[in-house]
This record gives C-alpha cells, sequence and structure tokens, in this order.
C-alpha cells in the first residue's frame, strides 16, 4: 500500500511541474526553485507533513520535500537552541543533501567527461 | 553607373567566381540525408581534442586546408580570410588560423555569418581589392549549448519549436579569375535588422523568419526581380517554423513560393529519425550545406540561378536573460552559372 | 508596429506545434512516480534495519543523489529526462543532475573556476531561495512560539 501511495503521490507531483513547464514558460531550473520554495511554505504550515504520512517516499523524494526537510530543521533547531535556530536550522537540516551533491559531483567530475549527443 | 541599386541590393559588374568549397560535418549530420556531399564526416565531435571549443577550432582549420587543398592555391595566393562562428569573442576562427599567414577579417553574424561572409568577399573582390578569398563559417552542437542553453548531461526537454545546431564547418574561395566553369556571385542584398518581439530562445525560427522575409522582399524590389526567376531561393536555419511562417507572409501580400522556396534546416537532418525538432540551426547549416550540396547541384547545373539566404538570431545569454527580444537578420546572396 | 508584432506573435502560435501536454504529463507520472517508488524501497529497507524514520530518509535521499549523478556521469540521465520530462526535473535525483551536469562540463576549464565556480549555476538558486523561505518559516515560528 506504502508503494502504491509513493507512486501516485510521487508522479501527480511530477505532473503539476510538467504542466507548468508545458503550459507556461517557466523553465525547469525554475521549477526546481518554486517548488523547494513551496516545499518550505507548506512545511512552515505543518501541511506537507501529512502529505508525507500519507505518501512517504512520494512526498520527501520531490523537491518539496527538500523544502518541507528545511522548514522543519528551522522549527526544531528553534525549539532546541532559541531564536539562532531561525539562521542554523535550515541548512543544518539540508546539509546531507547538499553535501552528498557536492561531494559525488566532483567525484562524478573526476571520473567522468560530458558526451556528445 | 552605381553598382547599388534601391535601399540594399548591390549588383556586381566584375565576376565574382565561387571556385571551389569545402566541408566537414560531425557525426550526426553525417548520418543525415545530405552525408554524400560532404568532404568530411567526423568519427566523434571531439576531433582528438580534448574541449568541443578546441575541437571547433581544429574542424575550421581542417576544413580551410581542404578547401585550399581542392583549389590547388597556396596560402599565398589568399588576400584574406573572413570567417566567423558562435563562441564568444569568436575563438572558433581566430584560434584555428593562428599558424595561417593571411590577412583575417572575423566577422560575427550568428547563424547568418556565411552569408554575410560571401557578401564581404564579393564585395571586395569586385571592387578590385583582393583576387582570392577564403570565406567559411562554422559552429558546433556542443559548444553552442554550453555557452547559449544547458550543461549537455542535464535532463531537459526540447520544444517541438526548438532546433538543433550543426556541427561543422563550410568554406568557400571567392575569386576573379578561373579557368573553369564556376557559378559566381552575382548580386546581394544585405539585410537590416529585424526584431518582432519573439523571446522564446527555443524559436528561433520564428524570430528569424522576419529578417527573411524583409530581406527577399527588398532583393525582389531593389532588383526587380520575381520570386520564380530563381531556381531555388533557400533560407539558412528557419526550420520547419520559420519556413512556413515566411511562406504565410508571402502568401499574404499574394506572392507563392512554395514551389521553389526551401530551408537548410530542414534539409540537413531527418526530423523523424533524428530527433531534431524544428531542424538544423547554428553558422554552419546554412554553410555546409551550401559548400556541400547546394555548390555541388550549382556546379552540375542542376541549379542555376540559386538564392541563398543565410539567417541569423542575435541575441545573447546576457540579452536573453535581461528579457531583451531576438532580433534577427538575414543576408541574401545571388548565385548562378552564366 | 506594435499592431504588427501583436499580429505576428498571433501567426507564430498558429505556426509553432505544441508539446503533447497529455503525453508528456503521463510520462511524468509513471517516471517520477517509479522514482519515488524506488525511494520508498530504500527506507522501508532501512527501517526493517532498524534505522529511525528520518534517518532513513536522509539515507534515501543521499543514495537517490548518487544514483543521479552516476546516470549524469554515465551520459542516461539527459537520455531519461528527454522522455520523463519534469518525472525526472521534479525528484531529488533532478537535484542531483542539476549539480553534476554544469560540474562534468565545465570540467575544462579547471577544478576551481570551472568545477567549483560551475557546479551551483542551476542548483544554486534552489539552495539560495530555500534557504531564505526557511528563514521566513524560522521568523514567524519564533514569533508565534
Amino acid at each position: 500500500m506504502d508503494y502504491l501511495n509513493a507512486f501516485w503521490v510521487g508522479g501527480l507531483i511530477c505532473v503539476i511541474g510538467q504542466i507548468l513547464i508545458d503550459k507556461t514558460k517557466i523553465t525547469p531550473a525554475r521549477i526546481l526553485v518554486l517548488f523547494v520554495v513551496i516545499g518550505c511554505i507548506l512545511g512552515g504550515f505543518d501541511i506537507y507533513d501529512k502529505i508525507i504520512d500519507y505518501a512517504g517516499a512520494g512526498a520527501s523524494v520531490p523537491l518539496p520535500g527538500f523544502g518541507n526537510l528545511l522548514a522543519n530543521g528551522v522549527k526544531e533547531e528553534i525549539d532546541a537552541e532559541g531564536a539562532i535556530g531561525i539562521l542554523t536550522g535550515g541548512l543544518k537540516a539540508a546539509s546531507a543533501g547538499i553535501t552528498a551533491a557536492v561531494i559525488f559531483s566532483l567525484l562524478g567530475a573526476l571520473a567522468f567527461n560530458p558526451k556528445e549527443k | 553607373m552605381s553598382k547599388h541599386f534601391g535601399r540594399q541590393s548591390v549588383r556586381f559588374e566584375n565576376p565574382v567566381y565561387i571556385i571551389t568549397t569545402a566541408s566537414t560535418v560531425g557525426p550526426k549530420e553525417g548520418e543525415g540525408p545530405l552525408a554524400e556531399f560532404f568532404d568530411i564526416i567526423l568519427p566523434d565531435s571531439l576531433c582528438g581534442e580534448d574541449s568541443w571549443e578546441k575541437a571547433e577550432s581544429k574542424i575550421v582549420k581542417d576544413t580551410f586546408g581542404k578547401a585550399l587543398s581542392k583549389s590547388k592555391l597556396s596560402q599565398e595566393n589568399i588576400d584574406y580570410i573572413i570567417s566567423g562562428d558562435l563562441l564568444n569573442q569568436n575563438s572558433g576562427s581566430t584560434f584555428a588560423i593562428r599558424d595561417m599567414d593571411i590577412p583575417f577579417f572575423g566577422i560575427f553574424g550568428a547563424c547568418s555569418t556565411m552569408g554575410e561572409g560571401m557578401s564581404l568577399g564579393a564585395l571586395l573582390i569586385d571592387g578590385g581589392f583582393a583576387n582570392n578569398i577564403l570565406v567559411g563559417a562554422s559552429s558546433h552542437f556542443c559548444a553552442s549549448e554550453k555557452q547559449f542553453r544547458f550543461p549537455l548531461e542535464l535532463g531537459t526537454q526540447r520544444t517541438p519549436t526548438s532546433t538543433w545546431t550543426v556541427t561543422g564547418q563550410g568554406s568557400a574561395i571567392l575569386s576573379n579569375n578561373t579557368n573553369e566553369k564556376c557559378p559566381r556571385i552575382t548580386a546581394i542584398t544585405t539585410g537590416k535588422i529585424i526584431d518582432m518581439g519573439i523571446t522564446d530562445a527555443n524559436n528561433m525560427g520564428a524570430a528569424m523568419a522576419p529578417a527573411a522575409f524583409d530581406t527577399l522582399n527588398a532583393h525582389f524590389s531593389d532588383l526587380s526581380l520575381n520570386p520564380d526567376y530563381y531556381d531555388l531561393i533557400i533560407t539558412g536555419d528557419l526550420g520547419y517554423v520559420g519556413h512556413d511562417l515566411v511562406l504565410k507572409m508571402f502568401s499574404e501580400k499574394n506572392m507563392d513560393l512554395s514551389k521553389n522556396y526551401s530551408d537548410c534546416g530542414i534539409l540537413i537532418f531527418d526530423k523523424d529519425k533524428q530527433d531534431t525538432n524544428s531542424g538544423g540551426s547554428g553558422c554552419a547549416c546554412s554553410a555546409v550545406t551550401f559548400a556541400g550540396y547546394l555548390y555541388k547541384k550549382l556546379k552540375d547545373e542542376q541549379l542555376n540561378k540559386l538564392l541563398f539566404v543565410p539567417t541569423g538570431a542575435l541575441m545573447s545569454p546576457t540579452s536573453a536573460q535581461q528579457g531583451e527580444t531576438i532580433p534577427g537578420i538575414a543576408h541574401a546572396i545571388a548565385i548562378e552559372n552564366i | 508596429m506594435q499592431d504588427n508584432k501583436a499580429k505576428y506573435q498571433k501567426m507564430v502560435e498558429k505556426s509553432s506545434p505544441n508539446t503533447n501536454l497529455i503525453l508528456n504529463c503521463l510520462n511524468a507520472f509513471w517516471t517520477g512516480g517509479l522514482i519515488c517508488v524506488i525511494g520508498q524501497f530504500i527506507t522501508n529497507s532501512f527501517l526493517n534495519l532498524g534505522c529511525d524514520i528520518d534517518i532513513a530518509r536522509t539515507i534515501t535521499s543521499v543514495i537517490l543523489i548518487f544514483i543521479g549523478i552516476l546516470l549524469t556521469g554515465l551520459g542516461v540521465y539527459d537520455e531519461i529526462g528527454k522522455i520523463a520530462g519534469a518525472g525526472s526535473v521534479v525528484p531529488i535525483t533532478g537535484f542531483a543532475n542539476s549539480v553534476a551536469a554544469p560540474a562534468l562540463e565545465f570540467k575544462k576549464e579547471g577544478f576551481i573556476f570551472g568545477v567549483g565556480a560551475k557546479m551551483f549555476i542551476i542548483a544554486g538558486p534552489v539552495i539560495v531561495y530555500s534557504t531564505l523561505t526557511s528563514v521566513i518559516v524560522g521568523i514567524f515560528y519564533y514569533l508565534s512560539k
């Protein structure tokens, strides 16, 4: 059951992105920004966690899940450390993803060259 | 008597022969419908170099060399090189000819560069300022993507109106003297910048079509010609979308070009098999189609009156990011067997 | 002139073929859904190993980022993207692809000004604006406490 929910919710979030790309002039690079920001805002209102509760990876794997992670991180850090958490919480929560992307990309650049199309 | 006609056109009095051409294309173009007409088909786009940009310069150098060897002229016989490309600061051309001992004019006309180069070359020869001129234009798909669009490995979809930058270089040697029968440049019409407010960088055909329409109109009226004077009128890289728009703009003026009008971007790829959407584009699109396919047809007298109209979209990544519209240009070159 | 431009714009819209929205959405749906199912499988596997849910989700992200970058390096991710469209842009693998693709592309300009500087030409704004949004969320949360 959790696989089915992950499939259709995750697929649906991607379809929203596809409609925005095809119907408006929003480029994929802007879609990335838009979706992360929306996820962060929905996280701020405690809405996105409810979607994750239902869909699991169907909501945490798409980019709004990354935004939600930042929102949750900020809140947890404020609860634990006070006002300084406003500055430290977001990136702390996102650090695994960003660090992985940086390190793997560096290794990728060492190992691979772009291929002609 | 003045050689200048109307606002934009010149009719040459002295012969300007196109004595030879040479063309190099990448592997994808080499699988296309025009493959048999190209001199060199590269096995890969890197061409033995370690970057796309260096590969483009290598292609330019090798194709110029090929043109010289085909013409049996030596470097000392060439008075000028006129060449351009799409890379920043025209580095594709300038780096290619570092070792050549020939005076050089570097030009930028985006994808209309071959037309601009042939126009300037013909003017110099008719004016008696040069005997032999080497003209060329190049582009490289991977280098253009990197500079103008996205990294190659980014997973994006191409829209149906987008075009595919041709990898290659087309060269032509213009001369005032020949022993054999060669096609001549008889007239040119120099384009104006035309901007009809298109902003979609994935629809270059639409951005450039009004410029092609404007130049063609000027050509017909300046020189008092009808479109059916020519066996073939061929624009540079408007692709299917731009080609269709040019036909529509002429039909609004009650002129029918459908019988003798085509576009290099349509000819160079098979859009169904090669996934090239609206067709080919880039400086090399018109340059290699002319130097390979069209020149052969002229030499074989299957074509005797050709109007070659390379088209260019004069935007930069910066202008696009600042929300500017895309200005277009088109230069018409009349080439005839006389 | 302005009239002419408006008229031309209409003409262009008529002449320009549209993307096949239904087909694109269908492809985005099943590919995006499939990536999420793979994510769910990884998460479940780590939950079965006794991991805490937050850790399991973090490991899932890291593994998906690794897969996205590996497929980018192998020259496969852009081929997937041609069919999947948003289906391969929106999942975290798309973010990974947007970091790795420029890193590879600008290798020839060196590891400092090429790879290092250009790595975030696409993903940079994602981090900038998600950080900004998280700070705004934090301010409201702090004040409402």
